[in-house]
């Protein structure tokens, strides 16, 4: 497939797919390390992750109505504000659906898969009922807007840029949290030894609401980032959960290097594949071989040999 | 749960004990008789669509009920076993006469829109009806197996299990969809026509084939509960409570639960080759992730370890699905959402568990106090 | 094959595993002699349910041999190890909570193994009695059609002991078979082990020394993965350096 190309083009086919597929991995990293401290720290399968990203899509979406509305000054600011309202809004549903739903299933991780899948509809249909079937598309500052030219044949647009650094800065930050706050270090207690953490004092179930918590609300800030590159719909959310599951599996669950490193080959491989075949062929062929791959390592890229 | 295992039979050796006898007569009454007779055709071949799903329902009560491997992918079976009985309908509706107007007369309509001029070599034997049956079950339970195998043989189970085959049920959509010269795409395969020269659309076509169809259900059904009867049937619940127990005792348990896997397979793929012949397509729609999750509720529903609850189950969510969704859309999708929590926070039963833990004991209250009036008034 | 000693059932030379580079059980050797009760004890960690673990297949070992019978052990699955002769308790009762006693006994009579075997299964004669006669020994005769979840922790244990003995393996390894059992019950499971071990080679983890002493042909005292002392109950009760591991520094 590569014999019809220079080496030149071949070059740069490689770069700006490459670079398309670092976006993609930004909002697979966001989505994945969500689900990841979800799964990895509790057990449990949040089918309704994609939702919440799309609930942070929203409110980005109003933020930056709002502003266009009352602050048109400040408009190139909205997306600072919205961030930190969709992490608000989705980390806040998400300690809602803990305290209402999941808190209730911990020793049942089949059934819990089942009961998200029916949050995940219900607030498929709210989004429908309150925003309407169609796509809705944020306005982009200016300041985002164009892109670097490195070379004439690869350009780099700014918004991808914005978002990757987004993603990283973030990765860096649950990092910080899970493994340098005292925060982190009881989410980790709880995760080695429940009934022992309950023992020593922690408040495992206000421990458990908080991880979930959080979990969605970065989900909520990738789904602000996602606003950047594609736009929002009630059931935008669902096309990610599949791709997003098989990144935190790839990875190793619970792993936070693993997930990064997972969603960075998948999002490279899927991305790099779809120059040369058609979008629908890359994607069968890297989620096909995801799976093979998790089918003979089971236990992921990365992971702790344990006495079980 | 408990209640509902088939441990609570006894040591009695019977196939059915009376609760089920009296169920299986029940539904059998319902399905063979009442629908047919207060249905319209139109209404009946609608039932007879949702019995389709009560297939896989019924081998989910086996792999998840049971066994407690919960499949998010019974699609792909249910999808690869229409498409097998479609591909033959589809050639055998594509004669050169039927198909002149086309630039290659003689292939499936939608490889000619896809200017694809000549029948690929994996359709040829979808020719013979004979293949196309065995490969209606054959092609699935193979794939069950190398899933199976592959998974299982390395210990993958729960929720990752749950996780790789609703990825498999995606895969298989985008694939549908993507080489839509060879498998219809989007739209899938329509516009089938005749059965060996029996055209199966009209209404008295439609009526016998509810009748196979429903037949071909209680076949799965029997089959079904002689698993459950059998020391397998009790292998699977000791299983799904303590695997490393039966492994102990010198049970392969991978081969146990491939097994099962497969035989929800088939049972899958016979209701979609019934649901291609009864409703005259099929399509990826069938085959994703949301179908798929959407027959576990259905099960669900019925109660996970109740065949006879997985039937009234799946009539029950469709019939409301379609009231709901003909006059309030809207209210469809929430009364969905909140029934896949229910069915897990409220009834893990369903309406199995339900019976037996409210209705049953109230019924034989009212029965043995019309009987200790009629038989013993001394007392 | 290897060299076959006939006063060895079990011959587990050198035998390590290591998890992320921690040993928790390094370069053991153990050689357990036909119709003898073999008692394993030592501390917390010391690797004892490991040990079982590696000989049943549980866990896969890193280096070293087990030779049951002249059978390398390390290269078969669990359930061919089980056929070889080789039945583990688990240190928690693993009974099947949603069966009956009779089922649970029935499901490990060593017939029907194979899918198909297990569907063409059937409860005759030949079982029904072995099942009754299992029943009686491990004191649940009266039993038979309860659920195990009714059962009590000690009969739990019991019955999960008499799913090991209808299989009668010729090497039963017992993690912790008194564990949480009252003091009653505790005598009866004494005196229903020393009346199994007597035609079978047993493995037993335990702490309760006691227990020990009433049961024990030879003790092993395992420590930090290794081998610490072995010997009469008597004699490894005189070793210094198990007086030091157990009473600590």
């Amino acid at each position: 497939m590569f014999a019809d190309y220079s080496w030149g083009d071949l070059m740069s086919i490689f770069a700006m797919q490459g670079f398309a597929g670092l976006i993609l991995f930004s909002v697979y990293v966001l989505m994945a390390l969500g689900l990841a401290i979800i799964f990895g720290q509790m057990g449990v399968i949040n089918m309704a992750h994609g939702e919440f990203m799309i609930l942070g899509a929203y409110v980005t979406y109003l933020t930056s109505k709002l502003f266009a509305a009352f602050l048109p000054g400040l408009f190139g600011l909205y997306f600072f504000v919205a961030m930190i309202l969709a992490f608000i809004a989705s980390g806040g549903l998400g300690m809602a659906v803990e305290w209402l739903l999941i808190r209730h299933l911990y020793k049942r991780p089949l059934d819990t898969l089942l009961a998200t899948w029916g949050v995940s509809l219900i607030l498929q249909q709210l989004y429908r009922t309150v925003f309407g079937a169609r796509e809705v598309g944020v306005e982009i500052p200016q300041w985002m807007m164009g892109s670097l030219t490195l070379t004439d044949t690869i350009e780099i647009p700014i918004n991808g840029l914005f978002v990757m650094v987004l993603a990283i800065g973030i990765s860096v930050a649950i990092y910080v949290l899970m493994y340098r706050s005292g925060w982190g270090l009881q989410v980790r207690a709880v995760v080695a030894n429940r009934a022992m953490a309950d023992a020593v004092g922690i408040n495992t179930a206000r421990t458990d609401r908080l991880t979930f918590g959080v979990g969605c609300g970065v989900a909520g800030v990738a789904g602000a980032a996602f606003t950047m590159i594609g736009s929002t719909g009630p059931t935008a959310g669902q096309l990610y959960i599949v791709d997003t599951f098989l990144v935190v599996v790839f990875g190793g669950a619970g792993n936070l290097l693993g997930t990064i490193v997972s969603a960075f080959s998948i999002s490279q491989g899927q991305s790099i594949l779809e120059f040369f075949l058609s979008g629908s062929t890359a994607k069968v062929l890297t989620l096909l071989t995801v799976v093979i791959i998790v089918m003979v390592r089971p236990q992921g890229l990365f992971a702790l040999k344990l006495r079980k | 749960m408990s209640l509902l295992s088939p441990s609570t039979e006894g040591r009695t050796g019977a196939f059915l004990n009376r609760t089920e006898l009296a169920g299986t007569v029940v539904l059998a009454l319902f399905i063979f008789v009442v629908l047919p007779l207060v249905l319209d055709p139109f209404r009946l071949n609608m039932f007879g669509k949702y019995l389709t799903y009560a297939f896989v329902a019924v081998g989910l009560v086996l792999c998840w009920g049971a066994g407690g491997i919960l499949s998010l992918g019974q699609g792909v079976f249910f999808g690869l076993g229409g498409y097998a009985l479609a591909m033959f309908l589809k050639l055998e509706a594509s004669t050169p006469e039927a198909t002149k107007i086309q630039s290659t007369p003689g292939i499936p309509d939608f490889m000619d829109w896809n200017q694809i001029t000549q029948l690929p070599l994996w359709w040829q034997p979808f020719h013979s009806l004979g293949f196309s049956l065995v490969a209606v079950v054959a092609v699935p339970v193979f794939f069950a197996f190398v899933i199976g195998t592959a998974m299982f043989r390395r210990r993958v189970g729960g929720v990752y299990f749950s996780i790789i085959t609703q990825a498999i049920a995606a895969i298989l959509t985008i694939l549908i969809i993507g080489q839509q010269g060879y498998t219809g795409g989007v739209n899938g395969i329509t516009d089938l026509r005749t059965l060996k020269g029996w055209d199966i659309r009209p209404d008295g076509a439609k009526e016998v084939l509810y009748f196979v169809n429903a037949a071909l259900l209680f076949v799965c059904l029997a089959i079904a509960q002689l698993i459950r009867r059998s020391k397998l049937g009790r292998l699977l619940i000791a299983m799904r409570d303590q695997e490393d127990r039966v492994r102990f005792s010198g049970y392969d348990v991978a081969s146990l639960k491939i097994f099962i896997f497969c035989v929800g397979a088939a049972f899958a793929a016979i209701g979609g080759a019934m649901f291609t012949l009864q409703v005259g397509f099929m399509s990826p729609t069938f085959v994703g992730i949301v179908p798929s999750i959407e027959m576990v509720i259905f099960c669900a529903v019925g109660g996970r370890n109740s065949l006879i609850g997985a039937v009234w189950g799946t009539l029950l969510v469709n019939w409301a699905k379609t009231a709901f969704s003909e006059t309030f859309p809207e209210l469809w999708q929430f009364g969905l959402g909140a029934l896949f929590i229910a069915v897990v926070l409220v009834f893990p039963n369903g309406l199995a568990g339900i019976w037996t833990t409210h209705v049953a004991p109230v019924l034989a209250r009212l029965l043995a106090r019309g009987e200790s009036k009629s038989t013993t008034p001394a007392e | 094959m290897a060299y076959v000693n006939p006063q060895q059932i079990l011959t587990v030379e050198d035998l390590t595993v290591s998890f992320d580079g921690f040993r928790a059980v390094d370069g053991l050797n153990l050689y357990i002699a036909p119709n003898e009760c073999r008692v394993i004890i030592g501390p917390n960690g010391a690797g004892k349910t490991t040990v079982l673990d590696l000989i049943c297949g549980r866990t896969r070992a890193s280096g070293g041999t087990v030779l049951f019978k002249g059978r390398d052990l390390l290269k078969m699955r669990e359930d061919q190890i089980v056929h070889a002769g080789v039945g583990r308790k688990f240190q928690t009762p693993s009974v099947y909570e949603d069966l009956t006693v009779l089922e649970n006994l029935e499901i490990s009579y060593p017939r029907g193994h194979s899918v198909w075997g297990a569907l063409a299964f059937r409860r005759d004669g030949e079982v029904m009695d072995r099942i009754a006669e299992i029943a009686r020994t491990i004191f649940l005769a009266d039993a038979l059609d309860e659920k195990a979840a009714f059962l009590s922790h000690g009969q739990k244990q019991w019955l999960e002991i008499g799913m090991l003995l209808i299989q009668d393996p010729e090497l039963l390894m017992l993690d912790e078979p008194v564990a949480g059992m009252s003091v009653a019950e505790r005598v009866k499971t004494a005196e229903l082990l020393n009346r199994i071990v007597s035609d079978r080679s047993v493995i037993v983890i335990e702490h309760d020394m006691k227990f020990v002493a009433d049961i024990a042909t030879r003790v092993t005292v395992l420590h930090q993965g290794k081998l610490l002392a072995e010997g009469s109950m008597a004699h490894v009760q005189a070793d210094p350096k198990v007086i030091d591991v157990y009473l600590g520094h």
